[in-house]
Protein backbone atom coordinates (compact mmCIF):
# COMPACT_ATOMS: atom_id res chain seq x y z
CA UNK A 1 0.00 0.00 0.00
CA UNK A 2 1.64 3.26 -0.97
CA UNK A 3 0.26 7.04 -0.12
CA UNK A 4 0.95 9.58 -1.92
CA UNK A 5 2.24 7.86 -5.22
CA UNK A 6 1.27 10.90 -7.00
CA UNK A 7 3.03 13.61 -5.79
CA UNK A 8 6.14 13.01 -8.20
CA UNK A 9 3.90 13.52 -11.07
CA UNK A 10 2.12 16.55 -9.93
CA UNK A 11 6.01 17.89 -8.66
CA UNK A 12 7.46 17.50 -11.82
CA UNK A 13 3.84 18.67 -13.87
CA UNK A 14 4.36 22.09 -11.44
CA UNK A 15 7.74 22.43 -12.68
CA UNK A 16 6.80 21.38 -16.43
CA UNK A 17 3.96 24.09 -16.40
CA UNK A 18 0.52 23.80 -18.50
CA UNK A 19 0.62 20.64 -21.04
CA UNK A 20 -2.02 22.01 -23.04
CA UNK A 21 -1.60 24.83 -25.99
CA UNK A 22 -3.17 28.29 -25.22
CA UNK A 23 -5.42 28.65 -27.67
CA UNK A 24 -6.57 30.55 -29.81
CA UNK A 25 -3.17 32.93 -28.69
CA UNK A 26 -1.64 29.56 -30.37
CA UNK A 27 -2.97 27.41 -32.19
CA UNK A 28 -2.07 23.18 -32.58
CA UNK A 29 -0.43 22.66 -35.66
CA UNK A 30 -2.15 20.31 -38.15
CA UNK A 31 -0.61 17.41 -39.88
CA UNK A 32 -0.21 16.58 -43.28
CA UNK A 33 -2.71 13.98 -43.60
CA UNK A 34 -5.02 16.09 -41.12
CA UNK A 35 -8.65 15.60 -42.89
CA UNK A 36 -9.99 19.34 -42.43
CA UNK A 37 -12.12 20.81 -45.04
CA UNK A 38 -12.71 19.39 -49.27
CA UNK A 39 -11.52 22.00 -51.01
CA UNK A 40 -11.81 21.98 -55.17
CA UNK A 41 -10.22 23.06 -58.18
CA UNK A 42 -13.07 24.03 -60.27
CA UNK A 43 -11.83 25.17 -63.67
CA UNK A 44 -10.39 20.89 -63.20
CA UNK A 45 -13.66 19.92 -62.90
CA UNK A 46 -15.93 18.09 -65.77
CA UNK A 47 -18.91 17.79 -63.72
CA UNK A 48 -19.30 13.85 -64.13
CA UNK A 49 -21.24 13.77 -60.48
CA UNK A 50 -18.92 11.22 -59.77
CA UNK A 51 -18.12 12.51 -56.10
CA UNK A 52 -22.15 13.21 -55.80
CA UNK A 53 -23.02 9.52 -56.37
CA UNK A 54 -20.22 8.14 -53.93
CA UNK A 55 -20.26 10.93 -51.00
CA UNK A 56 -22.08 8.41 -48.13
CA UNK A 57 -23.75 11.99 -46.60
CA UNK A 58 -24.95 13.59 -49.91
CA UNK A 59 -23.33 16.53 -49.08
CA UNK A 60 -21.83 17.20 -52.40
CA UNK A 61 -24.48 18.56 -55.18
CA UNK A 62 -23.16 18.72 -58.98
CA UNK A 63 -24.97 20.16 -61.96
CA UNK A 64 -23.57 19.83 -65.13
CA UNK A 65 -26.34 22.43 -66.87
CA UNK A 66 -25.18 25.04 -65.26
CA UNK A 67 -21.31 23.53 -64.29
CA UNK A 68 -21.91 24.27 -60.63
CA UNK A 69 -20.78 22.36 -57.23
CA UNK A 70 -21.56 22.76 -54.11
CA UNK A 71 -20.59 21.21 -50.86
CA UNK A 72 -22.50 21.52 -47.82
CA UNK A 73 -19.94 22.17 -45.24
CA UNK A 74 -21.70 20.85 -41.86
CA UNK A 75 -23.08 17.40 -43.91
CA UNK A 76 -19.76 16.33 -44.83
CA UNK A 77 -18.26 13.87 -42.68
CA UNK A 78 -14.72 14.34 -44.44
CA UNK A 79 -14.04 10.65 -45.46
CA UNK A 80 -11.83 11.44 -48.42
CA UNK A 81 -13.56 9.15 -50.20
CA UNK A 82 -14.48 11.97 -52.86
CA UNK A 83 -11.07 12.30 -53.51
CA UNK A 84 -9.77 9.13 -54.59
CA UNK A 85 -12.58 8.05 -57.22
CA UNK A 86 -12.53 11.88 -58.67
CA UNK A 87 -10.96 11.08 -62.07
CA UNK A 88 -10.04 14.67 -63.06
CA UNK A 89 -8.01 14.73 -59.25
CA UNK A 90 -9.22 17.94 -58.51
CA UNK A 91 -10.71 17.70 -55.33
CA UNK A 92 -8.00 17.83 -52.45
CA UNK A 93 -8.23 17.23 -48.62
CA UNK A 94 -7.30 20.68 -46.69
CA UNK A 95 -5.61 20.55 -43.16
CA UNK A 96 -7.74 23.47 -41.78
CA UNK A 97 -11.26 23.00 -40.29
CA UNK A 98 -14.45 24.82 -41.44
CA UNK A 99 -14.83 27.24 -38.64
CA UNK A 100 -18.15 26.68 -36.56
CA UNK A 101 -21.48 28.27 -37.13
CA UNK A 102 -24.55 28.26 -36.34
CA UNK A 103 -26.72 27.37 -39.82
CA UNK A 104 -25.49 25.44 -42.62
CA UNK A 105 -22.99 26.10 -44.30
CA UNK A 106 -22.83 25.81 -48.07
CA UNK A 107 -19.98 26.30 -50.48
CA UNK A 108 -21.08 27.07 -54.40
CA UNK A 109 -18.55 27.01 -57.07
CA UNK A 110 -19.40 27.94 -60.11
CA UNK A 111 -17.26 27.72 -63.23
CA UNK A 112 -17.34 30.73 -65.46
CA UNK A 113 -16.86 28.78 -68.73
CA UNK A 114 -19.18 29.56 -71.67
CA UNK A 115 -19.42 26.88 -74.08
CA UNK A 116 -18.26 28.53 -77.25
CA UNK A 117 -16.43 30.98 -75.26
CA UNK A 118 -12.27 29.91 -76.32
CA UNK A 119 -10.95 32.88 -74.23
CA UNK A 120 -12.36 31.84 -71.00
CA UNK A 121 -12.10 27.92 -71.50
CA UNK B 1 -34.48 -5.34 7.16
CA UNK B 2 -34.86 -2.05 6.52
CA UNK B 3 -37.50 0.25 3.98
CA UNK B 4 -36.91 -0.16 0.63
CA UNK B 5 -36.39 2.21 -1.42
CA UNK B 6 -36.32 2.79 -5.33
CA UNK B 7 -33.53 5.53 -6.76
CA UNK B 8 -33.41 6.30 -10.14
CA UNK B 9 -29.88 6.26 -11.62
CA UNK B 10 -29.30 7.81 -14.98
CA UNK B 11 -29.79 8.50 -17.49
CA UNK B 12 -28.44 11.52 -17.18
CA UNK B 13 -25.56 11.67 -14.44
CA UNK B 14 -22.41 13.13 -14.14
CA UNK B 15 -20.40 9.37 -14.11
CA UNK B 16 -22.15 8.30 -17.31
CA UNK B 17 -20.66 9.24 -20.71
CA UNK B 18 -23.66 7.84 -22.26
CA UNK B 19 -27.01 7.63 -21.31
CA UNK B 20 -28.11 4.70 -19.81
CA UNK B 21 -30.44 4.21 -16.93
CA UNK B 22 -31.15 2.22 -13.89
CA UNK B 23 -33.98 1.25 -10.93
CA UNK B 24 -32.22 0.97 -7.97
CA UNK B 25 -33.76 -0.96 -5.44
CA UNK B 26 -32.26 -0.01 -1.99
CA UNK B 27 -32.55 -1.00 0.93
CA UNK B 28 -30.96 1.25 3.49
CA UNK B 29 -28.11 1.74 1.67
CA UNK B 30 -27.41 -1.33 0.14
CA UNK B 31 -28.87 -2.47 -3.42
CA UNK B 32 -31.37 -5.43 -3.92
CA UNK B 33 -31.79 -5.01 -7.01
CA UNK B 34 -30.91 -3.11 -10.53
CA UNK B 35 -33.10 -3.22 -13.46
CA UNK B 36 -31.72 -1.69 -16.60
CA UNK B 37 -33.61 -0.17 -19.30
CA UNK B 38 -31.65 1.10 -22.21
CA UNK B 39 -32.85 2.68 -26.06
CA UNK B 40 -31.95 6.52 -25.58
CA UNK B 41 -29.35 6.74 -28.66
CA UNK B 42 -31.09 4.21 -30.96
CA UNK B 43 -29.72 5.39 -34.46
CA UNK B 44 -31.07 2.98 -36.39
CA UNK B 45 -27.77 2.38 -38.33
CA UNK B 46 -27.83 -1.16 -38.89
CA UNK B 47 -30.92 -0.42 -41.25
CA UNK B 48 -28.81 2.03 -42.88
CA UNK B 49 -27.20 -0.65 -44.85
CA UNK B 50 -30.24 -0.45 -47.13
CA UNK B 51 -29.59 2.53 -48.00
CA UNK B 52 -26.10 3.23 -48.28
CA UNK B 53 -24.12 0.70 -50.56
CA UNK B 54 -21.27 -2.04 -49.10
CA UNK B 55 -19.17 0.40 -49.76
CA UNK B 56 -20.34 3.71 -48.11
CA UNK B 57 -21.43 1.32 -45.50
CA UNK B 58 -17.14 1.10 -44.78
CA UNK B 59 -17.54 4.95 -43.07
CA UNK B 60 -21.09 4.32 -41.53
CA UNK B 61 -19.42 0.89 -39.67
CA UNK B 62 -16.88 2.92 -37.87
CA UNK B 63 -19.25 5.36 -36.49
CA UNK B 64 -20.98 2.82 -34.40
CA UNK B 65 -18.52 3.69 -31.55
CA UNK B 66 -16.18 6.56 -31.24
CA UNK B 67 -13.41 4.45 -29.22
CA UNK B 68 -13.72 1.26 -31.18
CA UNK B 69 -14.01 2.97 -34.02
CA UNK B 70 -11.03 1.10 -36.00
CA UNK B 71 -12.24 -2.07 -35.05
CA UNK B 72 -15.82 -1.73 -35.96
CA UNK B 73 -14.67 -0.68 -39.21
CA UNK B 74 -12.08 -3.29 -39.55
CA UNK B 75 -14.65 -6.09 -38.33
CA UNK B 76 -17.33 -5.35 -41.07
CA UNK B 77 -14.64 -4.98 -43.46
CA UNK B 78 -13.32 -8.62 -42.67
CA UNK B 79 -17.01 -9.67 -42.92
CA UNK B 80 -17.30 -8.65 -46.82
CA UNK B 81 -13.52 -9.81 -47.53
CA UNK B 82 -14.33 -12.86 -46.28
CA UNK B 83 -17.82 -12.90 -48.27
CA UNK B 84 -16.29 -12.11 -51.60
CA UNK B 85 -13.04 -14.15 -50.90
CA UNK B 86 -10.51 -11.05 -50.93
CA UNK B 87 -7.05 -12.07 -49.61
CA UNK B 88 -5.83 -8.62 -48.33
CA UNK B 89 -1.89 -8.09 -48.70
CA UNK B 90 0.34 -8.92 -45.54
CA UNK B 91 1.54 -5.21 -44.97
CA UNK B 92 -2.63 -4.04 -44.33
CA UNK B 93 -3.13 -6.64 -42.04
CA UNK B 94 0.09 -5.34 -40.25
CA UNK B 95 -0.92 -1.90 -40.41
CA UNK B 96 -4.67 -3.16 -39.54
CA UNK B 97 -2.83 -4.05 -36.19
CA UNK B 98 -0.91 -1.40 -35.03
CA UNK B 99 -4.12 1.02 -35.47
CA UNK B 100 -6.68 -2.01 -33.80
CA UNK B 101 -3.29 -1.66 -30.78
CA UNK B 102 -3.07 1.53 -30.50
CA UNK B 103 -7.31 1.94 -30.21
CA UNK B 104 -6.97 -0.57 -27.38
CA UNK B 105 -4.39 1.84 -25.46
CA UNK B 106 -6.38 4.91 -26.15
CA UNK B 107 -9.59 3.04 -24.93
CA UNK B 108 -8.24 2.02 -21.76
CA UNK B 109 -6.64 5.15 -21.20
CA UNK B 110 -9.65 6.72 -21.53
CA UNK B 111 -11.73 4.25 -19.46
CA UNK B 112 -9.01 4.71 -16.56
CA UNK B 113 -8.98 8.32 -16.56
CA UNK B 114 -13.14 8.23 -16.65
CA UNK B 115 -12.46 5.64 -13.38
CA UNK B 116 -10.66 8.15 -11.40
CA UNK B 117 -12.77 10.67 -12.42
CA UNK B 118 -15.60 8.35 -10.76
CA UNK B 119 -13.33 7.27 -7.51
CA UNK B 120 -13.10 11.38 -7.46
CA UNK B 121 -9.26 11.67 -8.36
CA UNK B 122 -9.79 14.59 -10.77
CA UNK B 123 -5.55 14.62 -11.02
CA UNK B 124 -4.92 11.14 -12.27
CA UNK B 125 -7.72 11.45 -14.74
CA UNK B 126 -6.30 14.54 -16.29
CA UNK B 127 -2.77 12.89 -16.32
CA UNK B 128 -4.06 9.58 -17.82
CA UNK B 129 -5.51 11.46 -20.54
CA UNK B 130 -2.42 13.56 -21.24
CA UNK B 131 -1.09 10.27 -21.75
CA UNK B 132 -3.99 9.10 -24.30
CA UNK B 133 -3.31 12.65 -26.45
CA UNK B 134 -0.01 11.12 -27.36
CA UNK B 135 -1.98 7.79 -29.53
CA UNK B 136 -4.68 11.07 -30.41
CA UNK B 137 -1.80 12.70 -32.43
CA UNK B 138 -0.14 9.33 -33.49
CA UNK B 139 -3.69 8.69 -35.17
CA UNK B 140 -3.87 11.94 -36.81
CA UNK B 141 -0.67 11.91 -37.89
CA UNK B 142 -1.00 8.79 -39.65
CA UNK B 143 -4.48 8.77 -40.68
CA UNK B 144 -5.55 12.29 -40.63
CA UNK B 145 -8.51 11.82 -38.03
CA UNK B 146 -8.51 11.81 -34.13
CA UNK B 147 -11.54 9.75 -33.85
CA UNK B 148 -12.63 8.45 -36.62
CA UNK B 149 -9.87 7.61 -39.13
CA UNK B 150 -11.69 6.25 -42.54
CA UNK B 151 -8.55 4.47 -42.78
CA UNK B 152 -9.95 0.75 -42.94
CA UNK B 153 -11.51 -0.08 -46.94
CA UNK B 154 -12.61 -3.36 -48.11
CA UNK B 155 -9.58 -4.77 -49.52
CA UNK B 156 -7.26 -3.57 -47.28
CA UNK B 157 -6.37 0.23 -45.95
CA UNK B 158 -5.95 3.57 -47.54
CA UNK B 159 -3.11 4.57 -46.03
CA UNK B 160 0.39 3.57 -45.72
CA UNK B 161 3.03 4.97 -42.89
CA UNK B 162 6.65 5.31 -43.87
CA UNK B 163 9.03 3.35 -42.30
CA UNK B 164 10.29 6.81 -40.96
CA UNK B 165 7.03 7.42 -39.10
CA UNK B 166 6.76 3.76 -37.29
CA UNK B 167 10.27 4.58 -36.08
CA UNK B 168 8.46 7.68 -34.47
CA UNK B 169 5.36 5.58 -33.18
CA UNK B 170 8.24 3.54 -31.62
CA UNK B 171 10.28 5.99 -30.08
CA UNK B 172 7.20 7.91 -28.61
CA UNK B 173 5.79 4.48 -27.42
CA UNK B 174 9.35 3.81 -25.56
CA UNK B 175 9.11 7.42 -23.67
CA UNK B 176 5.63 6.80 -22.81
CA UNK B 177 5.98 3.41 -21.44
CA UNK B 178 7.82 5.07 -18.59
CA UNK B 179 5.43 7.85 -17.94
CA UNK B 180 2.64 4.67 -17.87
CA UNK B 181 4.15 3.02 -15.67
CA UNK B 182 4.14 5.98 -13.14
CA UNK B 183 0.58 7.12 -13.87
CA UNK B 184 -0.69 3.11 -13.46
CA UNK B 185 1.39 2.50 -10.39
CA UNK B 186 -1.12 5.18 -8.75
CA UNK B 187 -4.09 2.99 -9.59
CA UNK B 188 -2.53 -0.29 -9.11
CA UNK B 189 -0.50 0.74 -5.36
CA UNK B 190 -2.30 3.90 -3.64
CA UNK B 191 -4.50 2.95 -0.70
CA UNK B 192 -6.89 5.54 -1.12
CA UNK B 193 -7.60 3.96 -4.52
CA UNK B 194 -7.09 0.91 -3.89
CA UNK B 195 -10.01 1.28 -1.22
CA UNK B 196 -12.62 2.41 -3.89
CA UNK B 197 -11.83 -0.68 -5.93
CA UNK B 198 -10.33 -3.74 -4.24
CA UNK B 199 -12.79 -6.47 -3.24
CA UNK B 200 -15.72 -4.15 -4.61
CA UNK B 201 -18.20 -5.91 -7.39
CA UNK B 202 -16.68 -9.27 -7.23
CA UNK B 203 -17.67 -11.75 -10.52
CA UNK B 204 -17.46 -14.80 -9.69
CA UNK B 205 -15.55 -17.00 -12.47
CA UNK B 206 -18.63 -19.17 -12.83
CA UNK B 207 -21.05 -16.49 -12.62
CA UNK B 208 -18.98 -14.73 -15.45
CA UNK B 209 -18.96 -17.72 -17.73
CA UNK B 210 -22.93 -18.42 -17.55
CA UNK B 211 -23.77 -14.51 -18.11
CA UNK B 212 -21.61 -14.51 -21.02
CA UNK B 213 -19.29 -11.91 -19.82
CA UNK B 214 -17.21 -10.87 -22.40
CA UNK B 215 -13.52 -8.71 -22.51
CA UNK B 216 -11.70 -7.53 -19.27
CA UNK B 217 -15.14 -8.38 -17.30
CA UNK B 218 -14.27 -11.99 -18.37
CA UNK B 219 -10.42 -11.84 -17.88
CA UNK B 220 -10.66 -10.45 -14.79
CA UNK B 221 -12.76 -13.63 -13.33
CA UNK B 222 -10.73 -15.87 -15.24
CA UNK B 223 -12.11 -16.49 -17.81
CA UNK B 224 -8.94 -17.27 -20.52
CA UNK B 225 -11.00 -15.60 -23.67
CA UNK B 226 -9.27 -13.32 -26.24
CA UNK B 227 -10.57 -13.32 -29.59
CA UNK B 228 -6.98 -12.29 -31.15
CA UNK B 229 -5.87 -15.84 -30.42
CA UNK B 230 -7.90 -16.54 -33.62
CA UNK B 231 -5.02 -14.92 -35.04
CA UNK B 232 -7.19 -12.64 -37.46
CA UNK B 233 -5.24 -9.53 -38.93
CA UNK B 234 -1.46 -10.14 -38.29
CA UNK B 235 -2.13 -11.32 -34.73
CA UNK B 236 -1.43 -14.96 -35.67
CA UNK B 237 2.65 -13.50 -36.40
CA UNK B 238 3.04 -12.21 -32.97
CA UNK B 239 3.72 -13.44 -29.90
CA UNK B 240 1.24 -12.62 -26.63
CA UNK B 241 -0.72 -14.19 -24.06
CA UNK B 242 -4.07 -13.45 -23.37
CA UNK B 243 -4.23 -11.77 -19.88
CA UNK B 244 -6.09 -13.26 -16.48
CA UNK B 245 -6.44 -12.22 -13.28
CA UNK B 246 -8.52 -14.25 -10.93
CA UNK B 247 -10.24 -11.88 -8.25
CA UNK B 248 -12.92 -10.89 -10.41
CA UNK B 249 -13.42 -7.20 -8.39
CA UNK B 250 -12.85 -4.07 -9.57
CA UNK B 251 -8.98 -4.02 -8.95
CA UNK B 252 -8.50 -7.25 -11.38
CA UNK B 253 -10.79 -5.18 -13.38
CA UNK B 254 -8.14 -1.95 -13.61
CA UNK B 255 -5.53 -4.40 -13.57
CA UNK B 256 -6.43 -6.07 -17.18
CA UNK B 257 -6.73 -3.07 -18.86
CA UNK B 258 -3.49 -1.45 -17.28
CA UNK B 259 -1.54 -4.91 -18.48
CA UNK B 260 -3.35 -4.71 -21.68
CA UNK B 261 -1.54 -1.43 -22.24
CA UNK B 262 1.70 -2.47 -21.92
CA UNK B 263 0.29 -5.74 -23.94
CA UNK B 264 -0.62 -3.09 -27.18
CA UNK B 265 2.89 -1.45 -26.99
CA UNK B 266 4.64 -4.61 -26.82
CA UNK B 267 2.29 -5.79 -29.94
CA UNK B 268 2.90 -2.08 -31.62
CA UNK B 269 6.68 -2.44 -30.96
CA UNK B 270 6.37 -6.29 -32.58
CA UNK B 271 4.50 -5.60 -35.43
CA UNK B 272 6.84 -2.33 -36.65
CA UNK B 273 9.93 -4.57 -36.25
CA UNK B 274 8.46 -7.32 -38.28
CA UNK B 275 6.25 -5.68 -40.74
CA UNK B 276 6.49 -6.57 -44.59
CA UNK B 277 7.13 -4.60 -47.62
CA UNK B 278 4.20 -4.51 -50.26
CA UNK B 279 1.12 -2.93 -51.15
CA UNK B 280 -1.53 -2.11 -49.20
CA UNK B 281 -4.91 -2.77 -50.97
CA UNK B 282 -6.17 -4.75 -53.44
CA UNK B 283 -9.00 -3.91 -55.45
CA UNK B 284 -12.08 -4.96 -55.23
CA UNK B 285 -14.66 -5.86 -57.67
CA UNK B 286 -18.08 -6.99 -58.21
CA UNK B 287 -20.56 -7.38 -55.11
CA UNK B 288 -20.83 -9.47 -52.75
CA UNK B 289 -23.39 -12.69 -52.31
CA UNK B 290 -23.17 -14.81 -49.01
CA UNK B 291 -23.61 -14.76 -45.23
CA UNK B 292 -20.44 -14.50 -42.65
CA UNK B 293 -20.36 -13.91 -39.40
CA UNK B 294 -16.82 -12.62 -37.45
CA UNK B 295 -15.54 -11.86 -34.47
CA UNK B 296 -13.28 -9.38 -33.27
CA UNK B 297 -11.46 -8.76 -29.48
CA UNK B 298 -12.58 -5.30 -29.00
CA UNK B 299 -10.87 -3.49 -25.81
CA UNK B 300 -13.92 -3.62 -24.33
CA UNK B 301 -14.69 -7.63 -25.37
CA UNK B 302 -15.66 -9.40 -28.16
CA UNK B 303 -17.94 -8.05 -30.76
CA UNK B 304 -19.69 -10.01 -33.34
CA UNK B 305 -20.54 -9.03 -37.24
CA UNK B 306 -22.85 -11.00 -38.84
CA UNK B 307 -23.86 -9.89 -42.59
CA UNK B 308 -25.79 -11.36 -45.38
CA UNK B 309 -25.83 -9.94 -48.95
CA UNK B 310 -27.36 -11.23 -52.12
CA UNK B 311 -25.14 -9.85 -55.01
CA UNK B 312 -26.76 -6.18 -54.98
CA UNK B 313 -24.76 -2.88 -53.97
CA UNK B 314 -27.14 -3.28 -50.73
CA UNK B 315 -26.28 -5.36 -48.03
CA UNK B 316 -30.01 -7.47 -46.99
CA UNK B 317 -28.86 -7.56 -43.51
CA UNK B 318 -25.93 -6.18 -40.77
CA UNK B 319 -25.59 -7.14 -37.27
CA UNK B 320 -23.31 -6.15 -34.68
CA UNK B 321 -23.41 -7.96 -30.79
CA UNK B 322 -21.00 -5.28 -29.44
CA UNK B 323 -19.15 -6.38 -25.66
CA UNK B 324 -21.48 -3.67 -23.65
CA UNK B 325 -24.57 -5.63 -24.67
CA UNK B 326 -23.05 -8.89 -23.43
CA UNK B 327 -21.56 -7.16 -20.12
CA UNK B 328 -24.82 -5.43 -18.90
CA UNK B 329 -25.95 -8.78 -17.37
CA UNK B 330 -22.68 -9.41 -15.82
CA UNK B 331 -22.84 -5.77 -14.52
CA UNK B 332 -26.45 -6.26 -12.89
CA UNK B 333 -24.65 -9.19 -11.16
CA UNK B 334 -21.62 -6.95 -9.46
CA UNK B 335 -24.15 -4.63 -8.37
CA UNK B 336 -26.58 -6.85 -6.59
CA UNK B 337 -24.94 -5.94 -2.68
CA UNK B 338 -23.42 -3.37 -3.45
CA UNK B 339 -23.30 0.04 -1.52
CA UNK B 340 -24.75 3.43 -3.32
CA UNK B 341 -21.36 4.59 -3.50
CA UNK B 342 -20.04 2.53 -5.62
CA UNK B 343 -22.57 1.67 -7.72
CA UNK B 344 -20.94 4.63 -10.74
CA UNK B 345 -17.57 3.00 -10.02
CA UNK B 346 -19.09 -0.30 -10.80
CA UNK B 347 -21.17 1.05 -13.80
CA UNK B 348 -17.50 2.43 -15.09
CA UNK B 349 -16.41 -1.32 -14.72
CA UNK B 350 -17.70 -3.23 -17.41
CA UNK B 351 -16.26 0.15 -19.48
CA UNK B 352 -19.88 0.97 -20.78
CA UNK B 353 -20.45 2.22 -24.49
CA UNK B 354 -23.93 2.88 -24.81
CA UNK B 355 -24.14 4.36 -28.01
CA UNK B 356 -22.40 1.30 -29.51
CA UNK B 357 -25.16 -0.99 -28.02
CA UNK B 358 -27.96 0.55 -29.17
CA UNK B 359 -26.03 1.56 -32.50
S1 LIG C 1 -15.81 13.60 -59.38
FE1 LIG C 1 -14.33 15.26 -59.73
S2 LIG C 1 -14.65 15.81 -61.87
FE2 LIG C 1 -16.43 14.60 -61.30
S3 LIG C 1 -17.93 16.14 -60.62
FE3 LIG C 1 -16.83 15.50 -58.79
S4 LIG C 1 -15.17 16.97 -58.58
FE4 LIG C 1 -15.94 17.18 -60.66
S1 LIG D 1 -15.24 13.88 -47.76
FE1 LIG D 1 -16.77 12.25 -47.73
S2 LIG D 1 -18.57 13.19 -46.82
FE2 LIG D 1 -17.22 14.86 -47.43
S3 LIG D 1 -17.93 15.42 -49.44
FE3 LIG D 1 -16.28 13.93 -49.72
S4 LIG D 1 -17.32 11.94 -49.86
FE4 LIG D 1 -18.79 13.42 -49.02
Amino acid sequence: MAILSMSKTLFKSLVHGPYTVLYPVKKKETYERTRGRVEINISQCIYCGLCQRRCPTGAIQVNRGNTTWSIDRLKCIQCNYCNEVCPKKCLRMNNEYTSPSFGSVRDDYTNARVSGDKENN
Amino acid sequence: MGNRTVIPFGPQHPVLPEPIHLDLMLEDERVVEAIPRIGYIHRGLEKLVEKKDFQQYTYVAERICGICSFMHGMGYCMTIESIMDIKIPERAEFLRTIWAELSRMHSHLLWLGLSADAFGFESLHMHTWRLREQVLDIFEETTGGRVIFSVCEIGGVRKDISPETLDKIDRILTDMEKELKEITHVFLSDSSVKYRTKGIGVLSKQAAFDLGAVGPMAKASGIKRDLRTQGYAAYGKLKFEPIIETDGDSYARTSVRIKEVFQAVDLIKQAIAIIPEGGINVKVTGNPNGEYFTRVEQPRGSAMYYVKASGSKFLDRFRVRTPTFANVPALLETLKGCSLADVPILILTIDPCISCTER
